[in-house]
Parts: structure tokens; C-alpha cells; sequence
């Protein structure tokens, strides 16, 4: 109940901050968009110039598309920690943190939240209806609620590797570039996984597991019957991924001594 | 000259700073590594059956694809960030009192980033690369060399973007949404994720008349052999078409910029 209230105190001064800014956040909601649009695209030229990708239409790969922004919506709102090393670590902002009543986790990702990015769940949803419509699906009673599971699960993926990456600046405080390109290897668990070949393949389902938030759960909803293990799979890697996060985030917050001073 | 020796210092201590770090850029290695061979996958099923698209082949694109994302290390930079950040903090002020040029300083930083990640990043990268999977390597050393020389202009033409946007914080106070607009333009526009000649006819047009082409498109082309001849010599003649004329915006907003120079929160 404590991390309730102070979590809906930061959310009003955040908004209160962004609002002040005003333009900017303008400006950032039309990035967003710019930014789903490339993607989208990309998947438009491609099927210019082809008309299946390993058995799979334009249509399905949209909608793939339109899953993977709801989890990834929800995931870049809350998990904003790809600087955590120069923001935290380097200057000296983690001993602050420590000192907070609350686990520093949930600390830093009160404090880096960006709300305005939930403004892609309803881009997603925009285009997987419109997806779902060109492709005759239907929507039945448990949809809505296996949705909601896969949506949670593919979440919990992405910030489960993110902050394990983070984790990392706890052992080796230099400057990595890992955590941008971390996000184009997301990219490909939208993709049909069988294009790839067995190790990307392995890659993306077991070790950067990018195929759950994706691929996967998305063929469940397109009927793709050969697919409904992993897609069943989605939560269960979740949970198992945010807890190992979970984990080694509490081992490297042990181990941090601070950057010397 | 002294002032030029200057400027060659800050591109050795940049690169020197880069240099200190350079362990981590081993697993950077790997995960571009998987980029591209996911990209080259992805490739291989996009094509399918078909020998060639827009008049490349798979392993053209293949190729294109590596050389397009090896690029990118060198003329990538954050000094667009850098730049809004120390406008923010109050820093830029003390920076403009100082005996060398802002933007010139900024620039330099940025080169010598851009040279670590050549050496460190890209070389290595690519054998590793070379050695997974099919790249053509052109045995012309002229196209080497003209390759070189384009991503010159490839770094000039994105720097100036940055400074560009760098300096719009002035105006605007606050930008981090105008920096991540600009990252998504030059992602697409610039030729990285797709070769300019996939686009639609009208696409292509458009992109004609903007900068970003000079960026990544351009360069990567003369690599994969896509330009020949004297199709070669007018791209870079429009690479450097745009390095001169984005000096004029530059300059412009520079004046204005320090002629309303508020420190915010000083």
C-alpha cells in the first residue's frame, strides 16, 4: 500500500513536470508515433517487393507488430533504465537511492518513468484491430484475457533483460553501448522465428527471449495452432525472467561499493 | 596552425577516453554480430525465390546491410544530447567564453568517437562478420577508397544535423522529443534500414531532395558495387552539395542562439 501512494505521487509530479514542457512532450508523443511508423514501414516497402515472408502474409506480420507495441508500450513507460550506468553509477546517483526507505529498483523506475509512452498501447491495439479486421479474425470471450496474460508476460521480458543488463554496471562500472543496440535485437522476435537459423533462433527464444514479445504470443491470436506451446509459454518466461532480474539486481546492489570519489 | 593543433588534441582525447573502455566494446562486437545475421535472415526469407530485387542481389544486400550498420559507427554520435544537456546545465555559457569555437570543439569529440569505433568496432566487426557469412568485398581499391571518402561526408552531413538540433535547444529549452524525431528520420530516410531504391517511386523523389540520403545511403551503395562509374562521382558531389549548404542554418542559428542566450537555472 506504501509503494501505491508513493508510486501515484511521482506519477502526479511527473505529469506536472512534463506539462510544464508542454511543446516537447508534444513533440515526443509525434517521435513515438514517427517511431512505430518506421517499423511499420519497413513492413509496407518489404511486402512492395514480396508477397509472403516463409509462409506468412503482410497482414499477420502487422498484427505481430501491433502485439509487440502493447507490451513494449508498457515496458518503455515504466523500465526506463538503458543509461542506468552514466546516470546512476558514474555520477554517483546510486548511493542517493540507497538511502531511499523504498528498493532501489523501484526507486529508479519511479523516478525515470515515462508515461507518455503508454500512448503505444493504443497505436498497437489501432493496429491489430485494423490488422485482425483484413484478416476476418474473430474475437472470443477469452481473448481479452489471454491478452492481457501474453501483454504482462512480454512486459516482465523485456524489463527482466533490461534490468539484468543494468545489473551489470554493478560488476563493471565503464561505459558499455550495449542497451541501444539491445533494442534492434528486439526487433526481430516480430519476425517469424523459423526464417532465422537454429543459433538467432535459440538466441531469441531462450537467452534474449525478444521472440515472446512477439512472434509467439501474436500467433495465438492469428490461429497459427504449430506455434501454441511457446505462446503458452509467454507468462511462465515472464516470471522466470523478472525474477532472475529481480535477483541479480539485489546481488549487484550488495556488491556496489560506489564510483570512487 | 595553433588553433588547428588544438582541435587535433581534443580528437586524441576523446579517442583516448574511448580507448579506456574498449573491453566492453568486444561484447558490443557480438551483439552487432547478431543484428546483422538476423537481418541477413531476414533478408534471405524476404527474397525468397527471387534472384534479385531492385536490381540486388541477396548477397549484395547482405553486404549492404553490414557495411550500412558498420558505417554507422563511425559517423554516429550523441553530441546532439551532449550539446542540449550543457545548454540545460548552464554549461554552454562558461564553453562560450573560451578560446576555440563551441560547435568546432563539439565536433572534434565526436570525430574522435567516430575514428575509436572505425578501428575498435567496425574493422574487427567486420571480418567477424566476413567470416559468418557471405559478404562481397569489392577488389577494387578505388571503390575502397571512394567508400572512405564518402563516409567523410557521411560523418560531416549527420554532425551538422546534430549540431543542428544540438542548438534548436536553445529555442526550444527542453528537446529530448525533437532528438528522438530526428534519430527516427535519419533511421529511415537515411538509408540504413532499407536501401532508398526499395521505397516507392514518389518515396524516392521526396527523399531526393533531403540531406539524409548523404548519410548512410550513399556510402553503403558505392560499397556494394549498387553505384558504378560516374553515378559514383555525382553522389558524393551531393554529399557535398549538403555539407556546404548546412553550414548557412548552422551559422544562423549559432548567431541567434547566442545573441538570446538564457542559462536556464543558473
Amino acid at each position: 500500500m506504501y509503494y501505491f501512494s508513493i508510486f501515484f505521487q511521482y506519477a502526479a509530479q511527473y505529469l506536472k513536470t512534463r506539462m510544464s514542457y508542454r511543446e516537447d512532450l508534444v513533440v515526443e508523443l509525434i517521435s513515438d508515433l514517427l517511431f512505430q511508423a518506421v517499423n511499420l514501414i519497413f513492413i509496407l516497402v518489404v511486402f512492395g517487393h514480396t508477397t509472403l515472408l516463409n509462409g506468412w502474409n503482410r497482414e499477420e506480420i502487422i498484427f505481430i507488430y501491433g502485439f509487440f507495441l502493447v507490451p513494449y508500450a508498457i515496458f518503455s513507460s515504466f523500465f526506463n533504465i538503458w543509461d542506468f550506468n552514466e546516470r546512476y553509477i558514474v555520477k554517483g546517483e546510486m548511493d542517493r537511492i540507497l538511502t531511499r526507505p523504498i528498493h532501489s529498483l523501484f526507486q529508479i523506475i519511479i523516478e525515470r518513468m515515462e508515461l507518455e509512452s503508454m500512448f503505444g498501447v493504443v497505436t498497437g491495439l489501432v493496429i491489430m484491430f485494423y490488422a485482425g479486421s483484413q484478416l476476418g479474425l474473430t474475437l472470443h470471450w477469452y481473448d481479452p484475457f489471454v491478452f492481457l496474460l501474453m501483454v504482462i508476460g512480454g512486459a516482465f521480458i523485456y524489463a527482466g533483460i533490461f534490468i539484468c543488463l543494468a545489473a551489470i554496471s554493478f560488476w563493471s562500472d565503464s561505459k558499455t553501448d550495449i542497451m541501444p543496440m539491445m533494442y534492434n535485437i528486439g526487433n526481430y522476435g516480430r519476425y517469424p522465428v523459423d526464417i532465422y537459423n537454429q543459433v538467432i533462433r535459440f538466441v531469441l527464444t531462450w537467452i534474449l527471449p525478444f521472440a515472446f514479445v512477439g512472434v509467439y504470443p501474436a500467433a495465438f491470436f492469428l490461429g497459427r495452432t504449430e506455434w501454441y506451446g511457446y505462446a503458452f509459454l509467454t507468462p511462465v518466461m515472464g516470471v522466470v525472467f523478472l525474477t532472475i532480474a529481480y535477483f541479480m539486481w539485489n546481488a549487484g546492489v550488495k556488491k556496489y561499493r560506489g564510483a570512487g570519489n | 596552425m595553433g588553433n588547428f593543433s588544438m582541435y587535433v588534441e581534443m580528437i586524441r582525447i576523446r579517442f583516448l577516453m574511448m580507448l579506456a573502455y574498449r573491453t566492453n566494446y568486444y561484447s558490443g562486437i557480438l551483439i552487432y554480430s547478431i543484428n546483422i545475421g538476423a537481418y541477413y535472415f531476414l533478408w534471405q526469407a524476404i527474397y525468397g525465390t527471387q534472384e534479385s530485387i531492385q536490381g540486388m542481389s541477396v548477397s549484395q544486400m547482405t553486404t549492404y546491410v553490414a557495411i550500412a550498420w558498420m558505417a554507422r559507427a563511425f559517423y554516429f554520435n550523441n553530441i546532439d544530447r551532449e550539446i542540449s544537456q550543457e545548454i540545460q546545465d548552464g554549461k554552454v555559457a562558461v564553453e562560450m567564453i573560451r578560446p576555440y569555437h563551441y560547435l568546432g570543439v563539439k565536433t572534434m569529440q565526436g570525430l574522435g568517437e567516430g575514428l575509436f569505433r572505425l578501428l575498435f568496432f567496425s574493422v574487427p566487426g567486420m571480418i567477424i562478420i566476413w567470416l559468418a557469412f557471405p559478404i562481397d568485398f569489392s577488389n577494387q581499391w578505388s571503390v575502397w577508397a571512394l567508400f572512405f571518402l564518402s563516409i567523410i561526408f557521411s560523418f560531416i552531413v549527420n554532425t551538422q544535423l546534430n549540431l543542428i538540433t544540438g542548438i534548436l535547444t536553445f529555442f526550444l529549452m527542453y528537446n529530448t522529443g525533437l532528438i528522438r524525431a530526428k534519430r527516427v528520420v535519419i533511421d529511415l530516410f537515411s538509408g540504413l534500414l532499407l536501401p532508398i531504391s526499395f521505397y516507392p517511386l514518389w518515396a524516392q523523389d521526396v527523399m531526393g531532395y533531403l540531406p539524409f540520403q548523404a548519410i548512410s545511403y550513399i556510402p553503403s551503395m558505392i560499397f556494394t558495387g549498387g553505384f558504378v562509374g560516374s553515378e559514383i562521382y555525382s553522389a558524393i558531389g551531393i554529399q557535398i552539395f549538403w555539407s556546404v549548404l548546412l553550414i548557412i542554418p548552422i551559422q544562423a542559428l549559432w548567431m541567434l542562439a547566442k545573441r538570446q542566450l538564457i542559462v536556464q537555472g543558473g
